[in-house]
C-alpha cells in the first residue's frame, strides 16, 4: 500500500511545526499516503498527531515544508479549497441545525440545487442507517447518532480524502467497536482515502491499512497493523502497541540478526537484533506476554531458559494471566490461553520459561 | 401513566404522592427559610416601592381633601353642568376651608397641572375667601374671570376625585377640550411622549453602536488564550471600577469645545478654529458617554457565549466548503444570538432609564425621560414623576415581552 513520492495522494515533505518559535511540535515529517488507504496516527497526547492533521485540513500552517493533496502543493489553499472531509472528536454538528440543515450545509455553500442536494442527503442518512432522523435536532440524539451524522456530513459532498480526529473518542467501549467497523466498511465500499487520528492502539490496529506511531514529534514507525504489533522498530513502539515484558541487559554476542544478551542478573536469553550495532551495547529486550512458553517441549531447541517464580495467576475468562519475576523484575507477564489441556500455575511455583528468538527483540535503550 | 401513578401506594398503604410530599416537606421548609430574608428584603426594597409608585401615578388626593362641598356638588350634578350659583357657593365655602388648612397652594397646584396659571387664582381667592358674600358667582367672576372657565370646573371636577387618569393624558402630551374630548397639545407643548420615543430611539442608537463595538472585542477575548484574554478583560472592566463621575468628567475633558479631540483635529488642520466640533453637553455627548458606560454589559455576556462556542464548528463549516463570511453568517453568528440578546436586553433597558449621564453632558437635547422624572420630583409632582416612570416601566416590560416572543427569554444568557 505504501505509496512512492510521486505518485501519493497525500504527502507531508520535510514538514516542520513550531508553535511558539522555540520547540517544534512536528518535527521533520515525511509521510506518503496512496489514495484509497486508511492511515492512522497513533500516538500520546501531544506526539503531534493533531497537529499533522490539522495542518493537513487547513487550520494550521508548516511553520516549514511542502503538504501535497493530489500532487498539488496545498499550504497555501485555505481550508473550504482544499474539499477534505473531516470528523471531529465532539461531532461538531451545528447545534442551531436540523440533521438536514446539517448535511445540506455542504452543498448548499457548493451552491447546489435543490433536488440534488435532497438526493444527496437521503444517500448519506442512508449509507449510516439514519435515514430517518434528518428533521430531529442533534441535541436530542445519543451521541452514536450524532457521531453518524457527522459521518454522514463529512462524507456527503463526495470528498476524495475524510479526515477523522478522535471520533469514536466519547463514545462507550460497545459502540465505539461497532464504529469501528462501520467506519472500516465504509472506507472500503466508498474507496475514500481516510487519515485517522486516535490514541486508541486497539482502534488504530483494528481499522488501519498501515499505522503511523508518532511520538515527540515524530514518526516512530509506519507500518501495517500486523508489522507493527510483531516488530515493533524501537522500544516506544513496542511499548506503546499492546502489552510487553521488558528486560534490560548488555549484548554479549552478535552474529547478524541473531543476539545473545546477558540480564542484569547474569542469566543469558535469545534476541533478534534490531537496533543494537555492536557487542557490549545496552539493550532492552522486548517480548511479547504471549510468546511466552513455559512447557519444555514448546521452546526450541538449543534457545535459553532462565529462571521465572510465579507471583500471581489472574484468571480473564479467555485467557490467564501470570504475573512473574523473572531477572530480578516483577512485572513479568505471561499470557496463556485458558483450554482444558494447559498446565495449571500456582503461586510461589518455580519453571523455566523461554521462547522463539524471533519473537525477543533487542530494542534501543529509552 | 397518571392514573396508575395516583393509584400507587407506599409499603404500608399510604399514597405514593401523599408519602412523597411529607418526605420532601421538611427539605422544602428549610429552603423556604433560607430565602426568606431575600424574600422580605425584596418585598420591602423593590415591590412595595414600585407598588407605591404605581398608585401614586393615578392617585392624588392635593385637591380631593380640601374641597368636600365642591365633591357633593359635583356628585348631585352631571358632567358638562354649568357651574351654577350653587356651585360657586360650594366652591366659596371651600376656599374658606383651604384658607384654614392652609391648603390653597397645594390644591391649585393639582389643578394648574391641568390648566397652566390657575394656581394663583386659588391661592389669591383663598387670601380673601371669608370676605366673599353671595352672590358667589358674581363675587369670584370679580376676582378672576376665568373661575367661569369650562376647563378650570372639568379640571376641578376630575380632582375632585383623587382617583385620577390626568397625569397619563399630561404624559401623553394630551388634553381636554371644553368638551371633555382628549386632543393633542399644541405642537410647542409636546415634550413627554416625544421625548419618550426620542429616549427609547437614543437607547437603540445606543446599543446598537454598542453591539458593533462589543462584538469584536468579546471574540477576541474569547479566542485568545487565557492570560491575555484576563488581561484584556480588566481593560473592559476598568470602566466598571472609575468612579462614574470621574469618566464623565474626563468625556467633558476629551470632548469640549476647547477640549483634547478638538485641539487635535485643529492641530491636524482638519477643522477650523473657528469650525470646532460640538461633541458634548448635547445629544452626541449622551451617546458617546453612555456607550462608554454600558459597553462592558454588552462584552460580558457576548464573551460568556463566545468563549464555549467550540472551534471546531467553525472548523467544520470550513471544512466543508464555507468561506470565512458565510461560516461567521451561518454558524458562528447563529450561536452569539444568546449573548447578543442578553446584551442588548441589558444595554437597553439600562439605556433607557439612564439619569446621571445625560444629566451630566446631555445639555439641552440630550437630556432623555428619566432626567423628566427627577425634574418632576424635584418640584415635588410625584404623581407626574410617577406616571412618566411607569410609562418607562411599562415600555421596558413591552420589549422584554416581544423579545420573549421573537427569540425566546429561556435563551437568555448573562454570563
Amino acid at each position: 500500500m505504501a505509496a512512492s513520492r510521486d505518485d501519493a495522494f497525500v504527502s507531508f515533505e520535510h514538514v516542520q511545526k513550531s508553535y511558539d518559535g522555540e520547540t517544534l511540535v512536528v518535527k521533520d515529517l515525511n509521510l506518503q499516503l496512496a489514495k484509497g488507504e486508511f492511515l492512522t496516527m497513533l500516538g500520546p497526547s501531544g506526539s503531534g498527531k493533531t497537529t499533522c492533521l490539522m495542518m493537513l485540513a487547513g487550520f494550521e500552517t508548516a511553520t516549514h515544508g511542502e503538504i501535497r493533496l493530489d500532487g498539488k502543493p496545498i499550504n497555501q489553499v485555505p481550508p473550504h479549497k482544499r474539499g477534505i472531509g473531516m470528523v471531529f472528536q465532539n461531532y461538531a454538528l451545528f447545534p442551531h441545525m436540523t440533521v438536514g440543515e446539517n448535511l445540506s450545509f455542504p452543498l448548499e455553500v457548493r451552491g447546489m440545487g435543490k433536488s440534488e442536494r435532497e438526493a444527496k442527503i437521503k444517500r448519506a442518512l442512508d449509507m449510516v442507517q439514519m435515514g430517518a432522523f434528518a428533521n430531529r435536532r442533534p441535541a436530542q440524539m445519543s451521541g452514536g447518532q450524532q457521531q453518524r451524522i457527522a459521518l454522514a456530513r463529512a462524507l456527503v459532498f463526495d470528498p476524495k480524502l475524510v479526515l477523522m480526529d478522535e471520533p469514536l473518542g466519547a463514545l462507550d467501549k460497545q459502540l465505539r467497536e461497532h464504529m469501528q467497523f462501520e467506519i472500516k466498511h465504509l472506507h472500503e465500499s466508498l474507496g475514500i482515502t481516510v487519515v485517522y487520528v486516535t490514541h486508541d492502539q486497539g482502534e488504530a490496529l483494528t481499522m488501519s491499512d498501515r499505522v503511523a506511531v508518532f511520538n515527540d514529534g515524530r514518526i516512530q514507525q509506519l507500518a501495517p497493523p500486523a508489522e507493527l504489533y510483531e516488530r515493533p522498530d524501537n522500544s516506544f513502539v513496542a511499548g506503546f502497541i499492546g502489552e510487553n515484558n521488558k528486560l534490560p541487559g548488555v549484548v554479549e554476542e552478535l552474529n547478524g540478526e541473531r543476539a545473545v544478551v546477558r540480564l542484569e542478573n547474569g542469566e543469558l536469553i535469545d534476541a533478534t537484533a534490531v537496533n543494537v550495532k555492536a557487542k557490549g551495547e545496552k539493550t532492552l529486550v522486548s517480548i511479547r506476554p504471549e510468546r511466552v512458553e513455559f512447557k519444555p517441549e514448546l521452546i526450541p531447541e538449543g534457545a535459553h531458559t532462565i529462571d521465572a517464580e510465579v507471583l500471581e495467576v489472574i484468571y480473564m475468562g479467555d485467557i490467564l494471566r501470570t504475573r512473574m519475576r523473572v531477572a530480578g523484575h516483577d512485572e513479568f507477564v505471561v499470557k496463556c490461553r485458558n483450554t482444558i489441556d494447559q498446565m495449571p500455575l500456582t503461586p510461589g511455583q518455580r519453571i523455566r520459561i523461554g521462547w522463539n528468538p524471533l519473537d525477543a527483540r533487542a530494542l534501543d535503550m529509552i | 401513566m397518571s392514573d396508575v401513578a395516583s393509584q400507587l401506594t407506599t409499603a404500608d398503604g399510604r399514597p405514593l404522592k401523599a408519602a412523597l410530599a411529607s418526605a420532601q416537606a421538611r427539605a422544602k421548609r428549610r429552603a423556604f427559610f433560607l430565602v426568606l430574608p431575600l424574600l422580605l428584603f425584596i418585598l420591602i426594597s423593590f415591590a412595595v416601592p414600585i407598588g407605591q409608585m404605581l398608585q401614586r401615578s393615578v392617585y392624588n388626593d392635593q385637591f380631593s381633601k380640601s374641597v368636600p362641598a365642591l365633591t357633593e356638588w359635583f356628585a348631585e350634578n352631571p358632567k358638562g353642568t354649568a357651574p351654577d350659583e350653587a356651585a360657586f357657593a360650594a366652591l366659596a365655602s371651600d376656599l374658606v376651608l383651604m384658607k384654614e388648612t392652609r391648603a390653597a397652594g397645594d390644591a391649585g397646584t393639582r389643578i394648574n397641572y391641568v390648566v397652566s396659571g390657575t394656581r394663583s387664582m386659588f391661592t389669591k381667592a383663598a387670601r380673601g375667601a371669608d370676605k366673599l358674600e353671595p352672590p358667589y358667582m358674581a363675587a369670584m367672576l370679580e376676582l378672576d374671570e376665568d373661575w367661569d372657565d369650562p376647563l378650570v370646573w372639568n379640571a376641578m371636577r376630575s380632582a375632585a376625585s383623587p382617583w385620577t387618569f390626568d397625569f397619563y393624558t399630561i404624559a401623553f402630551d394630551l388634553e381636554r377640550d371644553a368638551d371633555g374630548k382628549l386632543t393633542k397639545v399644541d405642537e410647542n407643548q409636546r415634550i413627554y411622549f416625544r421625548l419618550f420615543i426620542k429616549t427609547f430611539l437614543i437607547a437603540g442608537v445606543i446599543t446598537a453602536i454598542c453591539l458593533v463595538l462589543a462584538f469584536p472585542i468579546a471574540h477576541l477575548l474569547a479566542t485568545l488564550p487565557m492570560a491575555k484574554a484576563n488581561l484584556l478583560m480588566i481593560l473592559v472592566l476598568l470602566p466598571f471600577w472609575t468612579s462614574l463621575l470621574v469618566r464623565t468628567t474626563s468625556w467633558i475633558v476629551l470632548l469640549q469645545g476647547q477640549g483634547v479631540i478638538n485641539d487635535i483635529f485643529v492641530a491636524l488642520g482638519i477643522l477650523g478654529d473657528d469650525g470646532r466640533l460640538q461633541m458634548i453637553y448635547n445629544q452626541t455627548g449622551t451617546i458617546i458617554a453612555m456607550v462608554h458606560i454600558l459597553l462592558p454589559f454588552m462584552v460580558l455576556p457576548l464573551y460568556s457565549v463566545m468563549r464555549v462556542i467550540p472551534v471546531s464548528y467553525t472548523r467544520a463549516a470550513r471544512s466543508l466548503g464555507a468561506t470565512s463570511w458565510t461560516t461567521f453568517r451561518r454558524i458562528y453568528l447563529p450561536q452569539t444570538i444568546p449573548g447578543i440578546g442578553a446584551g442588548v436586553l441589558l444595554v437597553f433597558i439600562l439605556a433607557v432609564g439612564y439619569y446621571i449621564t445625560p444629566a451630566l453632558v446631555g445639555g439641552a437635547d440630550g437630556q432623555l425621560f428619566s432626567n423628566m422624572v427627577q425634574f418632576h420630583m424635584t418640584k415635588a409632582n410625584w404623581s407626574m414623576a410617577a406616571a412618566l416612570a411607569t410609562m418607562l416601566l411599562v415600555g421596558v416590560l413591552v420589549l422584554y415581552w416581544l423579545y420573549d416572543r421573537l427569540i425566546g427569554i429561556d435563551k437568555l444568557k448573562l454570563g
